[in-house]
C-alpha cells in the first residue's frame, strides 16, 4: 500500500506524462488514505467484530467474558417463532406494501409534474420537505392527527359519515398506519428520483410513437416505461433498501420492542431491543447478520432483475 | 372544417391543463397540509389542539413556544445537534471530498463501491461494537462519539454525490493546469475543488440534515449534557397527552432548519439527493 506519508503536492512534476502518471499514483492514495482509514476503522472493523460475536455468548455487561458457541445463536435465531420469524414477516410486510405504493404514485407524479408548469418550483419545495424533516417530528405530528379520540383525521372520517379507527392505538391497524407514514414521507423521494430520469430521456421515440398514431397509455406503456426502466430500479432499489432498515418512526411512535403486542416489531427494531434492553449480544448479532444477508439478497435479486430487464 | 378540429382540440388540451393544475394542487395539499397542521398546532392553547373542530383558523398563543424555550431542554439539544452537525460534517467533507476526486478521476469503481456497503449494512449492528469499543474507552456519552457515529452516514454520503461531481467535470482543465506547471494536488486544489463548491455545499448540507434528523446513535450514546434534539422529542412524547401544544412547538422548532434550507436551497438538494440514480 502505497503512502501516507506522500506529501500532497510537495513536489512540482511538470513534464511528460510518465511523470504525470508516477505523481498521480501517489496522489490518488495519499487522497483516499484518510478516507479508506475512516472506513476500516469504523465500519469495516467493528462488521467483523459483530460477526465475531453472532458465534459467542456473549451477554450483559461489555466487559464480561465470552466464549465460542458456534452456530447455537443461528439456531436459535432462525428457530424463534415468536419474536424473529414475525419480524421479519412485518419487515417483508412494511417494505414491500410501502414500497410498492411509494413506486406507482411516485411514478404517476413524476408524469404529472414531467413538463414544466408554473409553481413547479414550490411543489418541489413542498415535495423534499418531508424527506428531509426529522422522522421523530414526523412521528409527533401523525400521533396528533391520527389520535383516536382527538385527533383530526377521526374527525374527518366522522363528517363523512365513515367509522372512527384506532390508527397507531391499535394492534392490528399500526403496521399498516406506519405503512401510510412511510408513504407519505418517502413517495416525494421516488417522484424527485423518476423525474431527475424522466429529464434524461430523449424526445424522438416519444415523438415517433406519436406520428405513428400511439395513444397517450400506449406511449407511456411501450416507450417512456421500458426507457425508464434503469432508473426506476436504481429507485426501486435505494428505496427497499431503507424501507427494510426503518427504525425511528416506529420506536418513536410505538416504543421499544414495537408495541406492547410487538405489533410493528420489525427486524431492526428487534435487533436493537435485544442489543439495548436485554444485552442478548451474541444473539442480536446473529440476528444482525441474518438481517445484513436479508438485505443483500434483496439488493442482488433487484439488480439481477434490472439487468434483465435492460437486456 | 378542420378549424372547427383544432378548436375541438384547443378546448380538449385546456380541459386537460386544467385537470392537471386541480391534480398537483391535490398532491401538494397531501403533502404540505400535516406539516401545516403541526405547525399551526404550536400556536394553539391545549384546548383548541385537542379539539379537531378547530382547523386552521384560530386566535394565536405564543405560549407553548415560550414554555418550551424557558424549559431550556430543547434549546440545549438543538445546540448539542447544531454542534455534532457542524463538526460531523466539516471533518466528513474533509475526508471524502478528495477522496471522491481520487475515485472519480482515476477510475476506481471498486474502491467506490466501500459506499455500497454503508449504505446496505444496517447501523445497529455498528451499535454493538462501537457500544463496546467506546464503553471500555469512557467515551460513551461524549461529543466525540457522537461526531465519529454520525460520520458513518456523511463519509458515504459525501462521497456518493461527490464522485459524480467530479466525474462530471472536465477532465481537461485539469491536464491544462498540469502541463502549465501545476502539481497534481495544485490541479486539485486550484482548479477541480473550486469548479466543486456548488456540490460540496450540496452534500454538505445534506450530510448536516441527515446528522440533524439523526435519532438512533444519539438514542444510545448521548448522556443528559450532550442529548440531541430528536432524542429531546422522543423524551417528550411521554407527555403528549398532557401538553400537545408544547410537543408540536419543540417539533415545529426542529423543523423550522429544515423548511428554510428546502426554500433557500431547493435546487441543489433536489441535484444532491437524485445524485447517481440516472446512470443507471
Amino acid at each position: 500500500m502505497a503512502t501516507t506519508s506522500t506529501r500532497p503536492g510537495g513536489r512540482r512534476t511538470a513534464g511528460t506524462p510518465r511523470t504525470f502518471e508516477q505523481a498521480n499514483r501517489r496522489l490518488k492514495w495519499a487522497m483516499l488514505a484518510p478516507a479508506l482509514a475512516f472506513v476500516g476503522l469504523m465500519i469495516v472493523f467493528p462488521l467483523l467484530f459483530t460477526l465475531n460475536l453472532g458465534f459467542t455468548d456473549a451477554f450483559g455487561a461489555v466487559n464480561a467474558d465470552r466464549s465460542f458457541v458456534g452456530l447455537r445463536n443461528f439456531q436459535d435465531a432462525l428457530s424463534d417463532t415468536r419474536r424473529f420469524w414475525p419480524a421479519i414477516e412485518r419487515t417483508v410486510v412494511f417494505t414491500v406494501g410501502a414500497v410498492a405504493v411509494e413506486t406507482a404514485l411516485g411514478l404517476a407524479l413524476a408524469m404529472l409534474m414531467r413538463r414544466a408548469f408554473r409553481g413547479m418550483r414550490w411543489v418541489r419545495t413542498i415535495l423534499i420537505i418531508p424527506l428531509l424533516t426529522t422522522p421523530v417530528a414526523i412521528g409527533i405530528l401523525w400521533l396528533l392527527i391520527l389520535d383516536p379520540t382527538n385527533g383530526v383525521a377521526n374527525h374527518i372520517l366522522d363528517s363523512l359519515g365513515l367509522p372512527t379507527q384506532e390508527f397507531l392505538g391499535s394492534v392490528s391497524q399500526s403496521l399498516p398506519t406506519l405503512m401510510f407514514i412511510d408513504v407519505w414521507q418517502w413517495t416525494p423521494m421516488m417522484t424527485l428520483l423518476l423525474l431527475a430520469g424522466l429529464s434524461t430521456l430523449p424526445e424522438e421515440p416519444e415523438e415517433a410513437a406519436l406520428v405513428d398514431g400511439a395513444g397517450p397509455w400506449q406511449r407511456f406503456r411501450h416507450v417512456v416505461l421500458p426507457m425508464l426502466m434503469p432508473t426506476l430500479m436504481t429507485a426501486l432499489v435505494l428505496r427497499s433498501v431503507d424501507a427494510l432498515k426503518t427504525f425511528d418512526i416506529l420506536y418513536a411512535t410505538k416504543g421499544p420492542g414495537g408495541g406492547s403486542d410487538y405489533e410493528v416489531e420489525t427486524l431492526n427494531v428487534y435487533a436493537y431491543g435485544l442489543t439495548f434492553d436485554y444485552q442478548e449480544y451474541g444473539l442480536a448479532s446473529a440476528v444482525l447478520v441474518l438481517f445484513t444477508l436479508f438485505i443483500i439478497a434483496v439488493v442482488v435479486l433487484l439488480r439481477r432483475r434490472a439487468g434483465r430487464k435492460e437486456a | 372544417m378542420s378549424a372547427h378540429v383544432a378548436a375541438r382540440a384547443a378546448r380538449r388540451r385546456r380541459a386537460l391543463s386544467w385537470l392537471r393544475g386541480a391534480a398537483v394542487v391535490a398532491v401538494s395539499l397531501f403533502f404540505a397540509l400535516p406539516l401545516v397542521w403541526m405547525f399551526a398546532a404550536a400556536f394553539k392553547t391545549n384546548v383548541q389542539v385537542t379539539d379537531p373542530t378547530v382547523g386552521l383558523v384560530f386566535s394565536p398563543t405564543l405560549e407553548n413556544l415560550r414554555n418550551v424555550l424557558d424549559d431550556g431542554e430543547i434549546i440545549t439539544s438543538m445546540r448539542n445537534s447544531l454542534v455534532v452537525g457542524v463538526v460531523s460534517t466539516g471533518l466528513s467533507a474533509l475526508l471524502a471530498v478528495p477522496a471522491a476526486w481520487a475515485v472519480g478521476r482515476f477510475t476506481m469503481h471498486r474502491t467506490g463501491s466501500i459506499v455500497l456497503i454503508a449504505r446496505i449494512v444496517p447501523a445497529v449492528s455498528l451499535l454493538v461494537p462501537w457500544y463496546y469499543l467506546f464503553a471500555q474507552a469512557g467515551l460513551v456519552g461524549s461529543y466525540t462519539v457522537l461526531i465519529l457515529s454520525h460520520m458513518f452516514v456523511s463519509v458515504p454520503l459525501i462521497l456518493w454525490i461527490m464522485i459524480g461531481f467530479f466525474e462530471g467535470l472536465p477532465v481537461e482543465l485539469e491536464e491544462a493546469a498540469r502541463t502549465d506547471g501545476l502539481s497534481a494536488f495544485g490541479a486539485f486544489w486550484r482548479i477541480a475543488l473550486p469548479l466543486a463548491a456548488p456540490g460540496t455545499a450540496t452534500a454538505s448540507l445534506l450530510a448536516f440534515v441527515s446528522s440533524w434528523n439523526n435519532f438512533m446513535f444519539a438514542l444510545i450514546f448521548a448522556d443528559e449534557d450532550t442529548r440531541t434534539a430528536p432524542v429531546t422529542l422522543f423524551n417528550f412524547i411521554s407527555y403528549a397527552s398532557t401538553d400537545w401544544g408544547g410537543l408540536m412547538a419543540a417539533a415545529s422548532l426542529m423543523t423550522v432548519p429544515v423548511v428554510i434550507a428546502a426554500l433557500i436551497g431547493q435546487k441543489y438538494l433536489v441535484a444532491g439527493l437524485t445524485a447517481g440514480a440516472t446512470k443507471g
